[in-house]
């Protein structure tokens, strides 16, 4: 084992551990002795980070209806500060766990390393691989001082596995007095409706862009994905032009998605895009363009108009 | 309402440069212009001013070489002025040192009510500076907002969630990060871009914000690449002309793959 203690800020949806959290403590057991978990709820997520290879859940308590990430840094920090932290720390690049890394690295004085997919060992250190320029590119980064590691995965980095363990027993951590870093509250909480398989979890994923032409036609999209049981997605133009939610998102500063089968529709095939599919099992492409981006990715690609392809093949899926 | 909105001035992402194999840092060729990411912070701030019905709008930005062309960019939209920090001391630097030299920066300007920020910038997408700013300057901070509303001292913001989106309320000052595509970013007008030009600008070097050298750029780096190689590529797929048949292919390989 390359080192001695990893915790693993795990976090929990709706009262469930997240994947992403499972696949980090699935991956911290291959790099060291002992894995602790730290959460804000730590009874809903003990049974889970336990069969997972958490020794003991640290609880950061006071976050009720508070935005997590000051209290859940300076928990760990006064941890650190003490000498009973670990040796580094695993966080998923999630809306929280950017929080967390951003206050942890100013309060250790530490550097993060961010979108990582990969963490290895070299030379007894740790190390983080990050890819660069659509994924083409993978550098490895290693930290330059005897701070607590910090590195921030993308979701979908490593499978989990259970470990056999047990209920992982639970701790407290204590938070110090955050003063005016503590005060932003949460009042509401809105869900945005969702029907169908969710893009985590759906084995296809159906994927439309700009190329479609105007926010309508993305109802081609849903029908298609309907058709296949598939999830809708969406890369970031159509998105920051408003015609579906961000959740839709697929990409950089999307969702990671790993599906079976990925189908990508008017979508060029941004970087942006690319580092959120790319490690799809199979994809298939449509798009106008022979010179797209996304058919050097894709398994089939159909240089075509996607007002002519979609039409005709959810046509050709009705019938069958 | 004053607000400091950083900004950062990239590369043209059409031309997303290189890795230098010796420094292994990104090299940086032709003019650098402001990051869109940054153009719906700007937006906002250049809203929430008029709303207030009094106020400005300052720039803060960290770039080589005195590039000032994004900056004048976001001049131009109509913020009043720029802080722009320049060092060749700043080489290399970590997100965790960007976001110290951005804190001094925006110290600098005053006591702004509000710090908005991108929530990610384009080239470098490391996603930590706005709340390691928020942690240096101690204030409370939300990201991924969607939408900003001022009430007095106090900030509601819907920040995006996995599920949909939370309503938060900050007390200013406070750091926020803007959501890419939340606003509609105005182009500068002709008056606007005549007006930028003699807008003030304060160069100012990491000495005049009172680090050492030896603290930021290669120096201050808590990280350092040790390995760079090209990622596994897939293997090259079948790419067809689609001859009003094309949806057949689809189907065809559909059924191959036992998923229809």
């Amino acid at each position: 084992m390359s080192v001695g203690s990893i915790w693993v800020f795990v976090e929990a949806s709706d009262g469930t551990i997240t994947n992403t959290s499972l696949e980090l403590l699935t991956k911290a057991r291959d790099l060291a002795d002992t894995v602790e978990a730290v959460s804000v709820s730590a009874s809903d997520v003990a049974a889970a980070a336990g069969a997972h290879g958490a020794t003991t859940v640290h609880q950061v308590d006071g976050t009720d209806g508070k935005l997590v990430g000051p209290a859940v840094a300076s928990a760990i920090a006064d941890a650190v500060a003490a000498g009973g932290g670990p040796d580094a720390i695993l966080i998923a690049t999630s809306y929280d766990g950017r929080d967390v890394a951003g206050r942890l690295s100013v309060k250790l004085d530490a550097s993060v390393i961010t979108n990582v997919v990969d963490v290895v060992e070299v030379d007894g250190a740790l190390a983080g691989i990050v890819p660069i320029f659509g994924g083409s590119t993978n550098v490895t980064t290693k930290f330059t001082n005897d701070k607590p590691d910090i590195f921030l995965i993308r979701p979908k980095s490593f499978a989990a596995e259970e470990s056999g363990g047990g209920p992982a027993a639970v701790a407290s951590l204590a938070v110090p007095d955050l003063g005016a870093t503590g005060s932003a509250v949460v009042t509401n909480r809105f869900v945005e409706e969702q029907t169908g398989p969710s893009l985590d979890d759906a084995d296809i994923v159906v994927s439309g862009g700009r190329g479609l032409g105007e926010s309508a036609n993305y109802d081609l999209v849903e029908q298609l994905a309907k058709q296949l049981g598939a999830a809708p997605g969406a890369s970031r133009a159509i998105v920051d032009a408003g015609w579906v939610p961000y959740s839709y998102q697929v990409g950089q500063t999307g969702k990671v998605v790993k599906p079976n089968v990925y189908i990508a529709a008017g979508i060029s095939g941004a970087t942006q895009h690319l580092v959120g599919m790319k490690g799809s099992k199979t994809i298939i492409a449509i798009n106008k363009d022979p010179e797209a981006p996304i058919f050097s990715v894709a398994d089939l690609g159909i240089v075509g108009d996607v007002h002519k392809v979609l039409p005709k093949l959810i046509e050709a899926l009705q019938n069958r | 309402m004053n607000v400091v909105v950083c900004v950062k001035q990239i590369p043209d992402p059409a031309d997303p440069g290189a890795l230098d194999p010796e420094t292994k840092t990104l090299v940086r060729t032709g003019k650098l212009i402001l990051d869109e990411a940054d153009s719906y912070g700007v937006e906002m701030a250049l809203q929430l001013v008029d709303a207030a019905g009094g106020g400005e709008v300052t720039l803060v930005s960290m770039a080589p070489n005195e590039e000032q062309g994004g900056l004048r960019t976001a001049l131009a939209m109509g913020a009043a002025k720029a802080v722009l920090v320049s060092d060749d001391a700043l080489k290399g630097s970590d997100a965790l040192t960007t976001a110290k030299v951005l804190a001094k920066a925006i110290a600098r300007t005053g006591e702004p009510d509000l710090v908005l920020t991108a929530t990610e910038s384009s080239d470098g997408y490391t996603g930590t500076v706005p709340e390691q700013i928020a942690e240096l300057l101690s204030l409370p901070s939300v990201t991924f907002a969607k939408s900003i509303a001022v009430e007095g001292s106090t900030a509601n913001v819907q920040r995006q969630t996995e599920a949909g989106y939370d309503d938060v309320q900050v007390p200013l000052p406070a750091v926020v990060s803007v959501t890419a595509g939340v606003v509609e970013p105005r182009y500068p007008s002709f008056k606007g871009i005549m007006a930028a030009k003699s807008k003030p600008l304060d160069a100012v070097t990491v000495a005049d914000l009172g680090f050492d050298s030896a603290q930021v750029g290669w120096n201050g780096a808590g990280q350092e690449i040790i390995e760079v190689s090209e990622a596994e590529a897939r293997e090259a797929g079948t790419i067809v002309e689609d001859d009003g048949e094309g949806f057949q292919k689809v189907v065809d390989y559909l059924a191959e793959l036992k998923v229809i």
